[in-house]
């Protein structure tokens, strides 16, 4: 805001440490940029939340959090640092699996299953929405499969970029067919100019 | 119920009103103090909002309990306050009230305060000559000469 000043910046500042000491900061967010646009870092004191992808509207995304988690929502970038440092050597290539702690509250039964499986997925590999909806307990659920792919809350660090339609077609991705393809020219699985 | 919106939100769209006031009310020096407390304790408390129409009013009303504790603690004036106002300061131009606020916080100790209680506390005049340990005639002429003050400074 622009009738903000610096004194009022600093005693927001020391706002937001004074808060996170009293376990008041239950959900810490940043931005963070990637090589496809600003992502969205959401934690809460258990793990990564939330992950918004480019185009999707950050706005939204906190009044969700808000919402669903709770409303002690706050912009804490230095909260995020080691999510951020491991997604820049992921966009890298330097980085194929992520040590992260994980925050799964936002998808509950089988959705849940499915991206814990999606979660086991290596580097450089891809399954399909039948199999993982067999590894969720539930062969026949493969549309149900899908739907929890697409609303994976954790996209990038729950790798749902990995799971294509039997036959290899890409099927969807949250941030556009464009940056599923290139996430998975990355990890090696698709050539540079992929068939689709 | 309306959603409550993320509480940086509450930050970005009232934390320069707050800490206008607040300067009003205890000067420079007490005001980032009493910013803290204000905003913790509107943090904690954030959750259990029922209502969350008029988060302006909300915090001013804190940010005024915590002026309050300030002047208390600093013991000079103790303030025999009954009951603290729970009615919502009108929303006004955020900008404006910043240059206000600015100009309140210029003024001599006495007329200060005077305008920040009856302004941004909403007290009446019994309660601000309580505050300042005065007689009402006094508080009254303090007021007053804030106020003429403050038109001749904004006009």
């Amino acid at each position: 805001m622009s009738t903000k000043t610096p004194m009022t910046d600093s005693a927001l500042e020391v706002f937001k440490a004074r808060a996170a000491e009293e376990g008041l900061l239950d959900v810490a967010y940043a931005t963070a940029d990637s090589p496809f646009g600003p992502l969205l870092l959401a934690q809460t004191r258990r793990g990564l939340v939330r992950v918004g992808l480019p185009g999707q509207n950050s706005d939204e995304l906190l009044a969700d959090l808000a919402e669903r988690v709770s409303p002690r929502v706050l912009e804490a970038p230095g909260a995020l640092d080691d999510v951020r440092r491991e997604l820049d050597l992921y966009f890298d290539g330097k980085l194929d699996s992520f040590d992260l702690p994980l925050d799964w509250q936002l998808s509950g039964g089988f959705r849940q299953q499915v991206l814990r499986a999606i979660n086991r997925i290596p580097y450089g590999q891809t399954r399909s929405y039948t199999e993982m909806a067999r590894k969720a307990g539930n062969e026949r659920a493969v549309r149900a499969a899908g739907t929890a792919c697409g609303s994976n809350p954790i996209p990038l660090v729950v790798p749902c970029h990995r799971v294509l339609r039997t036959g290899g077609a890409l099927g969807g991705y949250a941030g556009g067919l464009p940056m599923k393809e290139a996430l998975l020219q990355l990890e090696g699985v698709l050539d540079e100019s992929p068939a689709s | 119920m309306t959603a409550l919106p993320p509480f940086q939100t509450v930050l970005d769209e009232h934390s320069a009103a707050v800490m206008g006031i607040l300067r009003g009310a205890v000067g420079h020096e007490g005001a980032e103090d009493c910013f803290q407390e204000t905003f913790l304790a509107a943090l904690r408390a954030y959750p259990k909002l029922e209502d969350s129409r008029n988060l302006r009013g909300w915090l001013l009303t804190i940010a005024h309990r915590k002026a309050i504790d300030h002047h208390r603690a600093r013991g000079r004036n103790p303030v025999p306050v009954a009951e603290v106002a729970e009615v919502a300061v009108e929303d006004g131009n955020p900008e404006r009230d910043e240059e206000l606020w600015a100009a309140v916080g210029a003024l001599p100790p006495k007329q200060r305060a005077a305008v920040a209680l009856r302004y941004g506390s909403d007290l009446p005049h019994g309660e601000i000559a309580a505050a300042l340990g005065c007689s009402p005639e006094a508080a009254r002429r303090s007021l007053h000469e804030g106020l003429k003050r403050l038109r001749k400074e904004l006009a």
